[in-house]
């Protein structure tokens, strides 16, 4: 007897795997990483190697001793270590950068189930963490080309200090200090541009997340286009709040989550005690999230 | 004119050009039909005839006095070699008569040509259409005698005849519009008359241009009736979203199309009617595609029903290359035959045969949240929730989540970059579901008594 494969429909499906997703995450962030080593030198690559490979190791030895099946090659790990080195500071000690990307993956995924069933953006949990536990490390900043100690133009802000502030066009191509990944506003969009291009994000969150921020500083009498460029919203709004697993489903969810987390964010930088608050807003809305997407749920077909 | 459509639904490649511009060919009557008594939506036919009766051409042999079925006929002359089970198309086993020819292909006495059919009585139309087994021939094999019974409170104002064909590969609809066009239109007449209604709707797809201009130029003389240009788009072809891309209105949930006034038949089956009435003719042979890469001659063939797969695969030149699947319909909804040794039905509107080069088998992996689901769910429904609940077997949670509502046609699990299948997960909550209703209405019963 001939053996014919039998399973239920659909007998097509489309080639795309969850792998190919993760790698459209992976090449949005490359003009991300080139502006990253462009500005703060060779030192960023190790950052994010080093980040990368313990994130990697982290989840093969956690999958190891957990007798799951080991998911490295989806790329997921890679994505989380990369986008952890993108939150840190370029000057932050190798061996905390090493230890955050073991924590991301550990207690902001595997203890959860794996991907797919972790409540909190793993990469931010990380980086909540090492907040927390180095927060000098955290927050040495230094600036582009010459790696001279400085504070970020928020902190600058904020606290009034005596220093100039960027202008717009160096805040826009990244020639400023902060994180390692979020200082070029043109390089994030131009990944951000490629994952529209693919449909591997929609434009619902980034959009009214960046919008919120942008209205809610104008109307609290801030500049709006500082406010939008000067800490890691770009890199938050398009890479960090769209992570699939945990922003909501639907569009409408996703402005929900959107201006919520513009809010708060605004809300952290100038009420709270830090000078930047995309990490936490985010974290907080994506423990929202079951909860939005389940006040959100489409209306079914013929009850309208 | 631009083209209509609903929200939802996916693109998939549409492989048509494989047979769309043949000629369907005419496939000779076999030595042996197989003809299950259970080809349609609803009860099962018992049959007429016994081992080694002699029966005709369009004799009934199957009948039922159940108030939604269809009876079966002989789909050519010669013996009843025996009544046994066989391999039914849509799984398992079925009953079937097994006739063998005897080469003769001749009609039974009664089935001669009525040039006055336009006389009949609405009452005398539906009883010719029950008698002469008509059944919707889109896929779902619903008798159509009760489709054209609409309840007497609701009035119908429009028939849509549906020439869509969104499934891939498919084109013996493509074919029938191209070559059988008259009696399509004189089908949708009968319809249209006999439910006393005053517009008709041919609705294609944008992709089948060369049938668009051909209709639209034929029914210029038929004040009632319209041909609408619909998007190239799967599930385009599924009833309730069809109404909804022609008509702007939703059929409530759970409802039929009677509910908003509209009657959808495919095309094949406007033919089928249309035949039965004034041939007197019962839907013994049909129009199927024959088609995939693993087919040497793909094309459009006319055959009878019962014909089994082995000889259709002959007559289309056999097999080719590392054949992964043979599915009976077209990719999205069709089932996978483990054999060739099962006979076509009613409702077979097509032989896939999908090498392995075609197939794409991953195991499944976990959701990611992606939302494609939801984005292309033509029923606005939730999928990724029957992954979820599927894993856990939480059939109950499956049914709070709408699982009733799913319309199976498989958008969810094509998009799912997990590979999910969803599909599956929600036919077998739908089953348990029914089964754990049936236990319970047994054991109030049991209780009462």
């Amino acid at each position: 007897m001939v053996p014919y494969i039998v399973s239920t429909s659909p007998h097509l499906k489309i080639r795309e795997t969850i792998s190919a997703v993760m790698r459209d995450v992976l090449i949005a962030l490359i003009p991300a990483v080139a502006a990253a080593v462009y500005f703060f030198g060779r030192r960023a690559l190790w950052v994010i190697l080093i980040s990368m490979a313990s994130a990697i190791a982290a989840e093969f030895i956690s999958e190891k001793i957990m007798k799951r099946e080991v998911t490295v090659s989806d790329g997921s790990a890679a994505i989380t270590g990369l986008l952890l080195a993108m939150v840190c500071p370029p000057g932050i000690p190798l061996w905390i950068i090493a230890i955050g990307a073991a924590v991301s993956i550990v207690l902001g995924k595997q203890v959860f189930g794996g991907l797919g069933y972790n409540p909190f953006n793993p990469a931010l949990i990380g980086r909540a963490v090492l907040m927390a536990s180095w927060p000098v490390a955290m927050t040495t900043w230094v600036t582009p080309f010459d790696a001279i100690t400085t504070a970020t133009p928020l902190a600058i802000a904020k606290f009034n200090l005596a220093q100039p502030l960027p202008s717009y066009w160096n805040l826009f191509i990244g020639n400023r200090a902060g994180s390692l990944g979020e200082t070029s506003a043109l390089a994030l969009l131009l990944g951000a541009a490629y994952l529209l291009y693919k449909k591997q994000i929609s434009w619902h969150l980034p959009v009214s997340f960046i919008a919120a921020v942008g209205l809610l500083s104008s109307i609290i009498g801030k500049d709006p286009l500082f406010n939008i460029l000067a800490g890691g919203l770009i890199l938050g709004a398009f890479f960090m709040a769209t992570d699939m697993v945990t922003s909501p489903m639907t569009g409408q969810g996703k402005i929900i989550f959107g201006c919520g987390g513009g809010i708060l964010t605004i809300l952290i930088r100038y009420k709270g005690g830090f000078p930047e608050g995309v990490c936490y807003s985010i974290l907080i809305f994506n423990m929202l999230t079951p909860l939005i997407d389940k006040y959100t749920r489409p209306q079914k077909f013929g009850v309208k | 004119m631009k083209a209509l459509t609903f929200s939802g639904g996916v693109h998939p490649s549409g492989e048509k050009e494989l047979t769309c511009n043949q000629d369907v060919k005419v496939m000779p009557p076999p030595k042996m039909v197989v003809i299950p008594l259970l080809q349609h939506t609803g009860a099962s036919c018992e049959s007429l005839v016994q081992k080694g009766d002699k029966v005709k051409k369009g004799q009934k042999i199957g009948e039922s006095r159940a108030l939604i079925t269809a009876p079966v006929h002989a789909t050519i002359s010669g013996g009843v070699k025996e009544v046994r089970l066989y391999n039914h198309p849509l799984g398992n086993k079925g009953l079937a008569v097994i006739i063998e020819s005897d080469g003769f292909d001749q009609w039974a006495d009664d089935i001669k040509r009525d040039d006055n059919f336009f006389r009949l009585l609405p009452q005398e139309i539906r009883d010719k259409v029950r008698d002469k087994g008509v059944v919707g021939l889109g896929g779902a094999a619903f008798p159509t005698s009760v489709k054209l019974t609409p309840p007497a409170d609701k009035e119908i104002n429009t028939i849509i005849i549906n020439g869509c064909e969104c499934e891939p590969y498919l084109t013996c609809d493509h074919r029938l519009l191209l070559e059988n066009y008259r009696e399509i239109i004189e089908g949708l007449k009968i319809i249209m008359r006999l439910l006393d209604v005053g517009k008709g709707i041919i609705a294609i797809e944008d992709n089948k241009l060369d049938a668009i201009k051909l209709l639209s130029a034929v029914i210029k003389m038929e004040p009632n009736i319209e041909v609408a240009i619909v998007k190239t788009k799967y599930p385009q072809g599924a009833e309730k979203q069809l109404i909804k891309a022609l008509l702007g209105c939703e059929v409530p949930a759970g409802k039929l199309p009677f509910e908003v006034g509209v009657v959808v038949d495919n095309v094949g089956t406007a033919v089928a009617i249309y035949e039965a009435l004034r041939d007197n003719k019962p839907l013994i042979e049909r129009i199927i595609t024959v088609t995939g890469s693993g087919i040497k001659e793909p094309q459009n063939i006319k055959v009878r029903i019962g014909t089994l797969f082995s000889d259709i695969v002959v007559f289309c030149g056999g097999l080719q290359g590392d054949i992964a699947k043979v599915i009976m319909g077209g990719p999205m909804m069709g089932i996978a035959q483990y054999t060739l040794d099962v006979p076509i039905i009613k409702g077979t509107s097509g032989i896939l045969v999908l090498t392995a080069q075609d197939t794409f088998a991953v195991p499944a992996g976990p959701c990611i949240r992606c939302a494609k689901c939801i984005e292309s769910c033509p029923m606005d429904l939730t999928p990724y929730l029957y992954g979820l609940y599927g894993r856990m077997q939480d059939y109950e949670s499956m049914g709070k989540y709408d699982v009733a509502d799913c319309i199976e046609c498989g958008v969810c699990a094509y998009g799912c970059p997990a590979k999910i299948p969803l599909v599956q997960y929600a036919k077998w909550s739908k089953m348990e579901i029914a089964q754990a209703k049936k236990k319970k209405i047994e054991k109030k019963d049991k209780d009462i008594k």
